[in-house]
């Protein structure tokens, strides 16, 4: 990465007004020949069918269309999705128009899994009445963090609880990003929000893992930037019956203050330091997916933390702060711990 | 979804069409250009595309909808993909 690439983003971070840099394309590549090999050749299996059009409201780089596209692929045109107020539902465009392919519903905040178990038992009393005929269609929720990990968490925890057939999809860029970036419970400690200017105090929560002490038919985790892992994920899922919860880490690029075309790479990055971590669990069963086992395991040498933290420009402030090398070491030091509590798991 | 009686979609309801933003190419500062001869294939930025606007079977760009995210450029492991200052050939 260039200096000036790196000047632009300490720049957009200090005024939030400021437009983002333009996207520079850094020379390194990180690519694997063989990984890439063998991820190609499941790309080119993937079924061809989009659920995305062309030209949505989302910002350049945004990693929730190609989330729901990978989505799409899996679930098909026979399937239903509910948002809430989010970034998703704000880059669907206006009446009546809509950029997807199958019908959206677009309910109040705090009720996403209710409006979902709502339309999951209608399918299943039409189908029982013989009203509609076919295969049931898929429900699923496409929901921010905000709506996920504070707003819709009890109707979460209940239609979890309940075990209602849907799968509930989280997509989750680390802040309310519709808004304009303000503090959510995802929220890592030390990024810096509008409304944590200083700096976060709090630690986040780990939704995947109060989900996964649920015992609900599936719970998983993955990212935008591993396509085949999430396209794996979610159709196992389409194949399960009962409440299924995906959460999607989805790096944000005005919000993380990174360029746009950096969104995919900090998504493996996260992944590489171990900051996310990738896996899955049916009925509680808990498996740690590649790389974050390996990661976990020590097998693997974790990327580099402070190259992740440097590179956003929502960690100013650590990354200026005289005490850097402390606050990445604690930082180093609490993603180690939720990894062997991870392993514990086991 | 197949009902037994058809019956009329109740307005007001939003219809599925491309280009609900208008043509976002106006968004844009930069172009992606693709090397065909470089291009191995891999599909990387067919799949990473958030607009969906790459071809998978010849990666042709539909440059009509491009906002100039520079994800497939920066994703393309043989830097088959360049992009391009608006105006600028």
């Amino acid at each position: 990465m260039s200096e000036k690439m790196k000047e632009n983003i300490l720049e957009s971070s200090v005024n939030p007004m400021v437009g983002l840099p333009h996207a520079e394309i850094s020379k390194h590549k990180e690519h694997d020949g063989t990984e890439v090999a063998a991820l190609s050749s499941k790309l080119a299996e993937m079924p061809e069918y989009e659920m995305v059009h062309k030209g949505t409201g989302a910002c350049a780089g945004c990693p929730s269309p190609m989330g729901l596209r990978i989505v799409g692929k899996v679930l098909g045109p026979n399937s239903v999705v509910v948002m809430t107020p989010s970034c998703t539902v704000a880059s669907t465009g206006m009446m009546p128009k809509s950029c997807f392919k199958i019908p959206v519903l677009n309910c109040a905040f705090a009720s996403a899994a209710a409006t979902a178990t709502g339309i999951t038992g209608a399918y299943d009393a039409l189908i029982e009445k013989g009203a509609i005929s076919g295969p049931k269609p898929t429900v699923f929720t496409w929901i921010g963090d905000g709506g996920t990990y504070d707003i819709g968490f009890q109707g979460l925890s209940a239609a979890a609880e309940r075990n209602d057939d849907f799968i509930f999809f989280c997509y989750n860029n680390e802040a309310y990003g519709n808004t304009g970036m303000q503090r959510s419970g995802a929220t890592p400690r030390h990024a810096i929000t509008t409304t944590t200017p200083g700096g976060k105090t709090e630690n986040k929560k780990n939704l995947p893992i109060l989900m996964l002490e649920h015992q609900c038919a599936y719970v998983a985790t993955a990212s935008v930037s591993y396509p085949q892992d999430l396209f794996r994920k979610v159709a196992k899922a389409k194949d399960i019956k009962g409440f299924r919860y995906i959460e999607v880490h989805s790096p944000c690029g005005p919000g993380w203050k990174i360029p746009w075309s950096e969104t995919i790479d900090m998504g493996k990055r996260a992944v590489k330091t171990g900051a996310w971590a990738l896996w899955e669990a049916e009925n509680g069963n808990l498996t740690i997916n590649a790389p974050t086992l390996q990661i976990a395991q020590g097998k693997v040498k974790p990327a580099s933390l402070e190259e992740y933290i440097e590179l956003q420009g929502r960690f100013n402030l650590v990354t200026r702060s005289p005490d850097k090398d402390k606050i990445i070491a604690d930082m180093k030091d609490g993603i180690e711990k939720d990894l062997k509590r991870l392993l514990m798991r086991l | 979804m197949n009902t037994n009686e058809k019956k009329e979609i109740l307005q007001p309801v939003s219809m599925p069409v491309e280009g609900v933003a208008g043509f976002t190419s106006a968004w844009r500062s930069q172009w992606p250009k693709l090397d065909s001869e470089k291009c191995n294939g891999c599909l990387l930025c067919w799949i990473f595309c958030p607009e969906t606007l790459i071809s998978r079977e010849d990666r042709s760009i539909d440059l009509r909808y491009c906002k100039g995210c520079a994800v497939c450029a920066r994703e393309c492991p043989v830097n088959a993909i360049e992009m391009i200052r608006e105006g600028e050939e």
